[in-house]
């Protein structure tokens, strides 16, 4: 018994220890394979694995640039970056979103369409992707809730910086809007160059220079945690800011104008001759451009879509006119460059006929006005004079000269989308009627009918022209830029500059004197406008004919008689000696040119011309010699 | 008999054990954000481990292989009573509340089963007989069933293969063992079934993490990226970005090797891997040398199961083995298996030294 016990002992004892080396060489292949598996990881896979780990922490983040401002030309502000601040809402951060809502609704005023958007945004979007609660808080909200902030796990307040017009409505026509970046837009732009960028220059300045305006991003290395928060800031490169825009603009002219116009539809542009800057940009009626910055609901954009006085049209720049009687002077020049005499006369028995035919063209004067020369038909605005003339000038050599004052083709100013009007010849009739030309056109072409458009900003570069001495500018809104850095202040080159020309240098004098005559004349057509003035301008009238109204427009029946009426427009510049402003008004509907427009148009110069020295210079002949000067 | 007093302890062991304790209260200083604190709570918790091996292993082995079966008799009834009081608490339930601390009988059975299993195995001469392994399979699978129940997949694999382990090492045939796997393939299909949908996710991902980087592979890619990343020299103490920054989860618990992979790179694994080695293997010698067959056979339990411990913990962080929740053994924060781990090694010393003391 003894023996076999002892046996079963040592047996027993035997198989275990057996079994337990087994174990132990098993044990030591595993932990020989563990210590592969880690090598693997480490030595063989490193590169793979620390590439991950540093995307992992390491975010590349754009640091947005700030948009360049755009200011007057006394740097008052047209287009600013304004902070806003709004609540985000990190919902991965928040156990019990309808209790974080109700304390945060104690605070500031949360409605329920902007919650029901936000909580959908939460459902469809990653937890850790933060959500805009409520946008722009008014300053006692955010003051409010910057007190309790702290309560609110999840819950931060973001400032934004958002794109603001302080004049709104009184610039529209001119800087334009920025809005958000669309989904059409990315197609288009450089994405790079856009990263973090929320903004894009949609209409006016914003759109022609929103190179320069955008400025150059920066970037951001993040070292950011498994949340997405950022812990720490590895590397920073410093955005560009945009440049700023100075503009030639007077935004206190340009509100005058706008006032000046009062309910009429119409545009007013006034330009610096010298230099061809734009004083005043005016197109009537008028939006808030702010409300396209974050996006128009559909509704109130229908509004202005189809609003019959069409408030989204850019008159002064898209609109098109006949530019009537105001070309008379252009017309006149014309004959004196062709050899005509100044003393040269014609008749005005209150009709013209072309030889040998028996068609009547009218005066406006249906008396007539006896013997006239090129001053008094100027002066008076004779069409018979004009009829005569042009008939004797033909339209090829009208259309020419007309081209070289800057009409029928676009005058280069620096927005986007300028028509180029139309000044009518043979050719022009061949090719777009297929017709040809009927010396009956001409004869209408003298006194600026017909065919013949011009826009506003066309207008007024002819009249810009004529003060000039005939040297012709490109008129442009940005006169200067103010960089950041190594390039400040900085005048933008006057890009087109343009003598027109005219063989004798007498004319040009001439026909301002005759243009002078309509203000101060005795029997100028303007001269209610132009007496007791403290300066000497020129100017002329004109009447557009509101010939028909496209079959595709709907007017309302009552307003038809009124939209019928003929547009007042005048041309303009003073003072005489030393010319600081031209301008073009046009008043859509407004009949007689030197009743309604001309008015407006001397407003205008009184303002602009004596604002500095109304307030400096004490006496009467002091005031004068300053203008003068 | 003898005048001097003699502690019943392994001064190899004891040494190999108090470097690991200080390695993790090192490495959980960074996995924890240096919380201080939570510090101060593992260095507690360690001490008390080490009072518990110290009185443990002051019992001797003959007086725990006379309590074998209280313990397990005990334990299972404690399993079946926290299974039914999470019947009426709805939900899983793992834990025993004493009022004074929380209790958790499947720690208990990780000793019981095998204490147990060796001592059904003990009571007749080797080899085992089909029926004797019947029994004793019998034994390890019924409070294994009992944690699968909680569920707990991760203890109940513990505590199956400390079972297993006594049944091999007690010469269990070959054929058996071939057996069971070839029963084990054929029956994987219908298991799978079994399975939470957790849990088929965790073993799918497996095979492929990078097919659900945001959802299910992200614990496990996290955590290679994280060891990956540690390079040869690691990326030094508190400065792994993965950890820092919150990318590891559970990285003070289940994925501390992770942190400690990332941070201390090749060489500072392969000092881990070494101790780890050191304490298994002499726990192994301990076993070869143990005198009767319940000290062998436990001892080997014991000294491989902790193996297991560290292979599936390392398997899993570095992408090997599917996500089961398995510290790792004596560098993970928290208490209970820290006490269980210690518990063992004292029984483990008891064997050692009382033997050792019989010789004489």
């Amino acid at each position: 018994m003894e023996t076999t016990q002892i046996k079963d002992y040592l047996r027993e004892t035997a198989l275990a220890r057996q079994r337990l080396s087994i174990a132990s060489g098993v044990v030591l292949v595993m932990f020989i394979g563990l210590f592969f598996r880690v090598w693997f990881l480490q030595v063989y896979e490193y590169q793979r694995f620390e590439t991950l780990s540093n995307d992992n922490r390491i975010r590349l983040q754009s640091v947005v640039p700030a948009r360049g401002e755009i200011l007057d030309r006394n740097g008052r502000l047209l287009a600013e970056n304004k902070l806003i601040y709004s609540v985000e809402i990190l919902p991965s951060q928040v156990d019990d979103m309808g209790a974080l809502l109700n304390q945060i609704a104690r605070l500031i005023h949360l409605d329920e369409i902007s919650v029901e958007r936000f909580m959908a945004q939460v459902k469809s979007r990653p937890s850790f992707e933060p959500q805009t609660l409520k946008l722009a808080l008014n300053e006692s909200e955010v003051a409010r809730y910057a007190v309790h902030q702290h309560k609110f796990d999840g819950a931060s307040l973001k400032v934004q910086v958002v794109r603001n017009y302080p004049y709104g409505e009184e610039t529209a026509h001119v800087v334009g809007y920025v809005g958000r970046i669309s989904q059409d837009d990315l197609a288009v732009i450089d994405r790079e160059a856009y990263r973090g960028i929320r903004y894009i220059g949609r209409l006016g300045i914003e759109e022609m220079y929103e190179e320069r305006l955008r400025g150059q991003i920066g970037f951001e290395q993040v070292e950011t945690n498994a949340h997405g928060r950022n812990v720490r800031i590895l590397e920073r490169q410093e955005p560009v800011s945009g440049e700023s825009l100075i503009l030639g603009l007077d935004i206190e002219l340009q509100i005058a104008a706008r006032e000046a116009l009062g309910d009429y539809r119409g545009s007013i542009v006034a330009l610096d001759p010298a230099s061809g800057a734009v004083l005043a940009f005016v197109s009537n009626p008028v939006y808030d451009p702010n409300l396209f910055v974050n996006g128009i609901s559909q509704e109130k954009y229908g509004k202005l879509r189809d609003n019959l006085d069409r408030p989204l049209l850019n008159r002064a720049l898209n609109g098109r006119y006949a530019p009537g009687s105001t070309i008379k002077g252009l017309v006149g020049l014309a004959a004196l460059e062709r050899g005509f005499s100044p003393a040269h006369t014609e008749i005005c028995p209150g009709w013209y006929s072309l030889p040998g035919s028996s068609h009547r063209y009218r005066c406006w004067n249906h008396g007539g006005h006896g013997e006239v020369n090129l001053n008094t038909a100027i002066a008076q605005s004779c069409d018979i004079y004009f009829y005569s003339v042009a008939n004797q000038l033909g339209i090829d050599y009208l259309h020419d000269f007309l081209t070289e004052f800057g009409l029928g083709r676009r005058t280069g100013i620096d927005l986007q989308g300028e028509p180029t009007g139309l000044v009518p010849s043979k050719e022009w009739k061949e090719r777009a009627r297929g017709e040809i030309w009927y010396p009956g056109e001409t004869v209408i072409t003298g006194i600026g009918q017909g065919f013949m458009l011009a826009t506003p900003i066309q207008l007024a570069v002819m009249a810009a022209t004529l003060a000039n001495n005939g040297t012709r500018m490109a008129p442009r809104l940005v006169t200067a830029v103010d960089g950041t850095g190594y390039e400040a202040f900085k005048e933008l080159p006057i890009l087109i500059k343009q003598q027109v020309n005219v063989s004798n240098p007498n004319a040009m004098v001439l026909i301002s004197e005759a243009m002078q005559e309509v203000m101060h004349g005795q029997h100028g057509t303007a001269r209610a406008v132009g007496a007791n003035a403290m300066y000497r301008m020129a100017g002329k009238s004109g009447t557009s004919q509101v010939i028909g109204i496209a079959q595709d427009e709907k007017y309302d029946a009552d307003k038809i008689a009124e939209r019928l009426r003929d547009h007042a427009i005048f041309v303009a510049y003073a003072p005489i000696e030393n010319p600081k402003i031209a301008l073009a008004v046009i008043v859509e509907n407004g009949g007689s040119g030197s009743a309604t427009a001309a008015p407006i148009a001397r407003a205008l110069m009184d303002q602009y011309l004596l604002k500095d020295i109304n307030e400096n210079t004490e006496s009467e002949a002091d005031k004068r010699l300053a203008i003068a000067r | 008999m003898r005048a001097k007093r003699r502690w019943h302890l392994d001064g190899p062991l004891i040494v190999f054990l108090v470097i690991l304790c200080l390695s993790s209260l090192f490495i959980l200083y960074s996995a924890t954000g240096e919380n201080d604190a939570a510090m101060l709570r593992q260095a507690i918790r360690i001490l008390i481990s080490f009072v518990v091996l110290a009185i443990v292993a002051q019992i001797s082995p003959q007086t725990w292989h006379r309590w074998s079966p209280w313990m397990y008799v005990i334990g299972s009834m404690l399993l079946a009573a926290v299974l039914l009081l999470g019947i009426v608490g709805k939900g899983a339930q793992r834990w025993l509340d004493l009022g004074f601390f929380q209790f958790q009988p499947s720690e208990l059975m990780k000793l019981g089963v095998p204490m147990m299993a060796a001592w059904v195995v003990s009571s007749r001469s080797l080899p085992l007989s089909f029926a004797m392994t019947c029994l004793v399979l019998l034994v390890v699978v019924f409070p294994v069933a009992l944690v699968l129940l909680q569920p707990d997949l991760g203890t109940a694999i513990l505590i199956a293969v400390s079972g297993f382990m006594i049944v091999i090492l007690a010469g269990l045939r070959w054929r058996y063992m071939l057996g069971s796997l070839v029963c084990f393939v054929v029956a994987a299909p219908y298991l799978w079934t079994y399975l939470h949908d957790y849990q088929q996710r965790r073993i799918l991902t497996l095979i492929d993490p990078w097919s659900d980087p945001l959802g299910a592979g992200y614990h496990t890619i996290q955590s290679m990226i994280a060891i990956g990343s540690g390079g040869s020299g690691g990326k030094g103490w508190l400065a792994g970005s993965q950890s820092q920054l919150e990318f590891i989860p559970e990285r003070s618990t289940d994925f501390i090797f992770s942190v400690f992979a990332e941070e201390f790179g090749l060489m500072g694994v392969g000092a881990l891997l070494a101790i780890y080695m050191c304490i298994v293997f002499r726990s192994l010698m301990i076993a070869y040398a143990a005198q009767d067959t319940w000290s062998r056979l436990l001892a080997g339990s014991l000294s491989l199961t902790f193996f297991f411990y560290v292979f599936v913990n390392i398997g899993m962080v570095s992408g090997m083995l599917p996500v089961v929740g398995v510290p790792l053994p004596l560098i993970s924060y928290g208490g209970t298996s820290m006490v269980t781990l210690m518990f063992g090694f004292g029984i483990l010393m008891s064997i050692h030294s009382h033997q050792s003391l019989m010789d004489h």
